[in-house]
């Protein structure tokens, strides 16, 4: 579409624009850092770090499932309302164990996800007005559930997912939610970068016609992508209603397809697809908490801190455009 | 998949009334299930069918409409502006802190912030070719921000202090609110633009093909960063008129109005891709909203997540519907 009228400066290898588009979100993580290191008392801590890395998770996490969407070329605005009708599973059915209850939350996003990823590649729906319609009507249904109620947790089990830590007691102890999240990391990078399926979920979202003619099964691979998208989603909204204690269908999750969209971005994925930098997701994500946290930490009211992340948008995007590496 | 499947020679004429039926369908759609709707409302509720009903609905659908006539000439160019919620909010407070000023101030004070923002956005998305979704996303949290910053985080609520800004608020004509008439001046004026005019042309070019209006010799660049503009002012606009009507400029105001207008659009036959749509089926893709939430309203007892789940789920049937028809036209 834009051949014709974009003249793209090819950066060179080894050029300082090439440089940054690379390695620009791992230059930003250790630039605040730094600032942290000088300018904040307390932050090199190992509770803080703690605090940073379990309120990121459900970030991440989102994170992970937009990184696969984008990479085909899509969106998912869904996430925030899948994580709500989690939440609002969760307590309906903890009578029957807190296995049982979580295994239904996660099938419930499925539910989403097919919904989600049928438009897109049985009916070729646009995938940002498929998952709006969806984003809009989810959130409903999580309310009707939850019967617009907030209700408390009190399951042992679920509130350890969101709570608890391995070797409970020691220092060096490690919050069962950073463990969830590294191994789905682990789990989604193993995925998009050595099976088969992320080399075709790759190459649909580098040139749709051509993986078509070539035999890709386009139509699964976009269905599966919106339905672990979904799932992942449904995680972050068990993950955070066990950390909260509670179940809030109303307010969970709100604005985090927008932080999720952003930390895909700002880690070098680009939208338009063809591409997924899980490590630079992973990195996105930890940018945006640890820049939250900083501006909290110096008292920054919440009003520019938003600006803030804004700019930061704007800067990943500007330095990102135009770029030509594949891979 | 079309180049496959594109035969030599005429088309045989089932086809072509098909194809023809299917048109129609995306562009008056819309319309025809308003009219069902607005039917079924009155025989079903008797509280529906009243003067003072319709006026409601019509000031509730004009804040939104003004916003949709700028959504429409974003999408039209294939382009996208999630921030039009954010700048409603911040319309609403500059226009309450420019009635200071008299109405003078109330109205040019908001517009003048929102073309400023409305060319920062444009000038990314067309000059610095950035993707307008993420450009916009990042207008939504920074105007947000903006407004919180302007009001000590949300908690000053500034008051219309101007007789006359209030009067073009809350006064009216024949039963109807000036807003109502604002808007409807607004639709007719970009109905003319966008069919009778060089840019309104330009525009729809722009949308069809961008490499065909580069090669035409048409300003494209000049296009994109046009419509971002005027979708700032309307939503600056839609904002000011809103603060007039309630009297004060509430910062939290407008979250989500972004899906609301994008919905309305898109309802109204609007192709996201760009090209192809009207003003008259974005005033029916509004009303539709509206009208469906007034008759939830009616049912009483029924929440706003009903109402979520109830316009979700229409926009999902109607982009389905819509995705099918316009495969039908394509064949």
């Amino acid at each position: 579409m834009t051949q014709a009228t974009v003249t793209i400066k090819l950066p060179r290898r080894g050029s300082a624009l090439g440089f940054l588009q690379k390695y620009g979100v791992y230059v930003a993580l250790l630039l605040v850092l730094l600032f942290n290191l000088v300018f904040t008392p307390n932050f090199f801590e190992l509770d803080n770090f703690r605090t940073q890395f379990v309120q990121v998770v459900p970030v991440l996490v989102v994170a992970l499932g937009m990184a696969l969407v984008i990479g085909t070329e899509g969106i998912d605005l869904s996430v925030g309302a899948v994580m709500a009708l989690a939440a609002a599973i969760v307590p309906l059915y903890i009578g029957y164990g807190a296995i049982p209850a979580i295994l239904i939350a996660i099938a419930g996003g499925l539910v989403v996800g097919l919904i989600n990823g049928s438009m897109v590649a049985f009916i070729g729906v646009q995938p940002i007005v498929a998952t709006l319609s969806l984003m809009v009507a989810g959130r409903g249904i999580a309310l009707l559930i939850a019967n617009e109620q907030l209700r408390p947790v009190s399951d042992l089990f679920v509130l350890a997912l969101g709570r608890g830590s391995l070797f409970e007691d020691q220092p060096w102890r490690i919050p069962y939610a950073v463990i969830i999240a590294v191994v789905l990391v682990v789990v989604v990078a193993l995925l998009v970068n050595r099976t088969t399926f992320g080399k075709q979920l790759l190459a649909i979202g580098g040139n749709r016609r051509a993986a078509q003619l070539a035999g890709l099964p386009v139509k699964r691979i976009l269905l599966s992508v919106y339905v672990i998208s979904a799932a992942l989603a449904a995680i972050a909204g068990i993950i955070g209603t066990a950390r909260l204690g509670a179940s809030v269908p109303s307010t969970i999750g709100n604005l985090i397809e927008l932080s999720a969209i952003t930390a895909v971005v700002v880690g070098g994925t680009p939208l338009t697809g063809g591409q997924v930098k899980i490590a630079g997701t992973v990195a996105g994500a930890l940018l945006l908490q640890f820049i939250t946290a900083t501006l909290v930490k110096h008292d920054v009211p919440d009003a520019y801190s938003q600006i803030v992340q804004a700019a930061i948008i704007l800067a990943a995007v500007y330095i990102q455009r135009g770029r030509i590496f594949k891979r | 998949m079309t180049i496959l499947e594109t035969s030599a020679g005429p088309a045989p004429r089932s086809q072509v009334n098909r194809e023809r039926i299917a048109a129609l369908a995306q562009s008056y759609g819309a319309a025809v299930i308003l009219v069902i709707l607005l039917v079924a409302g009155s025989i079903a509720f008797p509280t529906f069918l009243s003067v003072s009903n319709f006026a409601n609905i019509a000031t509730q659908s004009s804040f939104l409409l003004i916003i949709a006539i700028g959504m429409t000439f974003v999408i039209l160019t294939g382009g996208i502006d999630l921030s039009v919620g954010s700048m409603y909010a911040l319309g609403g407070v500059l226009a309450a802190y420019g009635s200071h000023w008299g109405v003078f101030g109330a109205f040019a004070l908001p517009l003048a912030v929102a073309a400023v923002i409305g060319a920062i956005q444009g000038a990314l998305v067309a000059y610095a070719k950035m993707a307008a979704f993420i450009v916009t996303l990042a207008g939504l949290l920074g105007v947000r921000g903006l407004v919180y910053a302007i009001t000590n985080g949300g908690s000053t609520t500034p008051l219309i202090q101007d007789p006359v800004t209030a009067a073009i608020g809350q006064g009216g004509l024949v039963g109807l609110r000036w807003p109502v008439f604002i808007a409807l001046a607004a639709l007719v004026i970009g109905s003319v633009l966008l069919s009778r005019s060089r840019g309104g042309q330009a525009v729809l070019a722009v949308g069809g093909s961008e490499n065909a209006a580069a090669l035409m010799g048409l300003p494209v660049a000049r296009v994109h960063f046009s419509v971002y503009v005027l979708s700032a002012l309307c939503a600056g606009l839609s904002g000011a008129l809103t603060a007039a009507y309630s009297s004060s400029g509430v910062p939290n105001v407008g979250v989500g109005l972004e899906l609301s207008a994008i919905s309305a659009v898109v309802i109204g036959g609007t192709l996201l891709t760009g090209g192809r749509g009207n003003l008259v089926g974005t005033l029916a893709g509004v009303l539709l909203l509206t009208v469906i939430q007034n008759l939830i309203n009616q049912v009483g007892s029924l929440s706003s997540s009903v109402q979520a789940v109830v316009s979700g789920a229409f926009l999902a049937i109607v982009v389905i519907v819509q995705t099918v028809l316009a495969r039908t036209q394509r064949l």
